[in-house]
């Protein structure tokens, strides 16, 4: 027989309370002329938040993070320079002795300070950028408020100096105890290194928001992080190697950072004029910010 | 919490016409108008696909308009996207909440990027997270949390602005029946605070229980539009009749019922008379002679008119 489900009043006690709020903006009202008379409105508050504001706001969610992980992280940025120092420039330096006329401790210092610079802001660019597009959806979060890509790049990008130059900073300490360090130039090694990381992680970030899936990490890892890392410099003069290689090594970003650190620490003029070797980092940093705001703005606004 | 500063007084806070988006040759929303006003709660009913997350990122302007008009607080979301930006409050329907941060953290952080002070976030982030019932997690991180509580968070973390309008998409979508109450239960708090919400569902339980006005989308269209009482009145007869059968097909018996009630929409396994007066029908059916195995008399329900707008095959 036709019953009548309990669930049925509750329904329609709550349609009741719809209908009455509902009531304060009668449903009949006719729009007329509503376009006209919204843009004739006087103007509303801007954004209260400009560029820097944004900046720090990205930054200061990655340093919360960052807080929660660093233990984890310290191991390869800060622990794991000091054993390459201590093994190469100690351990293989007793065999080598001296190279370009300096002993092999004080000339590989400045090339493991790079290529410690280097690696971390290539690594951190891979996956955490990927992870925050594709796992966290951070970006997407970030993307609905008043933060831009403009804002969100400029505080990653900061971030990953932070944590660069932090890094450096631990390494020249551990350097100077151990008599690596021959001038007081060695000081601007973190101003090269900031540029490093610029150079190194805007163009990586833009291709980690690129690609879609993490298999592009490992070719990244295998032909462009490792070669670079044993070839530009770093551990024997690039003079060593044959003349197309020595073009691909001064290609790369970190031969320029190995060349200007080694002139501070050594203090000696680099193979290239400094503006030279940085021009052709600012390149990079440049070419890397403005492809990253591309596929980020196509990625967050499309 | 004051949210919901009706500035506007009668004007749209929301304003579209002729409202287009194109995916290349995809027209996933095909010129629509409508209006959303301050205090009201404003829904997008429709299958899946039916174009209201491209409206709903139009809307949140993080998605350009291809064609058509859109205003939003009496601004254009191309030029003007950040400053409509930082008075929206925007529940995505994918959690973007950070895993490795604590429930607190995630709204202090989060109110930064609408440039508010530190002291002023963390106030806020007390307050929200007493609202949406979650204060006894506030030190927890996130990735424990049950979907409900996780959807909640989002719901706080998309106030901390003390936002103009509200933006939901499939706010209770995969939650289990007690969280989709309790999430409701929190909305309607908010709707009578005065807060403009505007919500994208497929179910039609939700948009009857929030929805002051809604629209009704379908294949980038909206098909209908009106308040669920009205839509159910213009739609649908007041009543609908449930019959269901020892044997035969709803369709044989559909036959046989012909000219009772004002329609019969013979299911698989049921048939629906869709009427004026459901005991009445009822005894012109046992008149008839014919012997349900069951019954069920019930008020016509938003659904009804959904299925009846949008066909039962697109509702897969």
């Amino acid at each position: 027989m036709g019953a009548r489900p309990r669930g049925d009043e509750g329904m329609s006690r709550v349609r009741r309370e719809g209908a009455q709020a509902g009531d304060r903006s009668p449903a009949a009202e006719p729009y007329g002329g509503a376009v006209t008379a919204v843009a004739a409105r006087p103007p509303v508050r801007g954004a209260a938040i400009g560029l820097l504001g944004q900046t720090l706001a990205v930054l200061e969610r990655q340093l919360a993070l960052y807080r929660r992980v660093w233990r984890g992280s310290a191991f390869s940025s800060l622990i794991l320079p000091v054993l390459f120092l201590l093994s190469m420039g100690i351990g293989v330096g007793g065999y080598v002795g001296e190279l370009e006329g300096v002993p092999y401790l004080q000339w590989i210092v400045p090339g493991l300070l790079s290529m410690s610079a280097f690696e971390i802001a290539l690594v951190e660019s891979t996956y955490p950028v990927m992870s925050d597009f594709k796992w966290t959806r951070a970006y997407h979060a970030i993307a609905v408020t008043p933060v831009g890509v403009a804002g969100i790049l400029q505080g990653w990008l900061l971030y990953l100096i932070l944590r660069v130059v932090f890094a450096v900073a631990v390494f020249l300490v551990v350097a100077a105890a151990f008599g690596g360090l021959v001038s007081a130039w060695a000081v601007v090694t973190p101003l090269v290194c900031l540029v490093l990381t610029v150079a190194v992680a805007a163009p990586v970030t833009a291709l980690a928001a690129a690609v879609d899936n993490d298999s592009y990490f490992a070719l990244l890892f295998r032909f462009a992080m490792v070669p670079s890392s044993l070839f530009s410099g770093v551990f024997f003069p690039v003079e060593r190697l044959p003349a197309a290689a020595q073009a691909a090594a001064r290609a790369t970003p970190l031969w320029h950072a190995v060349e200007l650190n080694r002139a501070a620490t050594l203090g000696v003029p680099p193979a290239w004029p400094v503006a030279a070797h940085l021009a052709y980092l600012a390149v990079w940093g440049v070419a890397g910010c403005l492809l990253a705001a591309v596929v980020f703005r196509r990625r967050l606004y499309g | 919490m004051g949210y919901g500063r009706g500035v506007v007084g009668e004007q749209p806070l929301i304003y579209a016409e002729g409202l287009v988006k194109r995916f290349g040759d995809f027209v996933a929303v095909d010129g629509i108008d409508f209006q959303v006003r301050a205090g009201e709660a404003f829904g997008f009913l429709g299958p899946n696909g039916a174009g209201k997350s491209s409206t709903m990122r139009m809307i949140g302007c993080v998605s350009p308009p291809s064609g058509g008009v859109l205003r939003i607080l009496g601004m254009d979301p191309v030029r003007q996207g950040a400053q409509i930006r930082a008075r929206l409050g925007v529940c995505p329907q994918l959690d973007t909440l950070d895993q490795d941060l604590t429930v607190r953290e995630n709204l202090i952080t989060y109110a930064r990027y609408f440039g508010i002070p530190r002291r002023e976030a963390r106030r806020r982030a007390d307050a929200l997270l007493e609202f949406v019932q979650l204060a006894d997690r506030a030190g927890g991180k996130v990735e424990p949390l049950s979907g409900g509580m996780k959807r909640r968070l989002t719901i706080a973390r998309a106030l901390v602005n003390e936002p103009d309008i509200v933006l939901l998409d499939e706010p209770t979508t995969g939650l289990d029946p007690q969280a989709r109450h309790l999430v409701w239960e929190r909305l309607f708090q908010l709707k009578r605070q005065g807060t403009t919400l505007v919500l994208t569902t497929h179910y039609m339980d939700e948009a009857e229980q929030l929805c002051d006005r809604l629209v009704v989308m379908d294949g980038g269209r909206i098909v209908a539009e009106g308040s669920p009482r009205t839509l159910i009145e213009t739609y649908c007869p007041a009543e609908v009749l449930e019959l269901r059968f020892a044997d035969g097909t709803p369709e044989e018996y559909a036959d046989k019922l012909a000219g009772v009630g004002e329609r019969l929409d013979p299911l698989p396994d049921r048939l629906l008379v869709y009427t004026g007066d459901g005991d009445a029908a009822l005894a012109e059916v046992q008149r008839r002679g014919l012997i349900p195995s069951a019954t069920l008399v019930r008020r016509a329900t938003l659904e009804d008119v959904f299925l009846h707008l949008t066909g039962r095959t697109l509702v897969e």
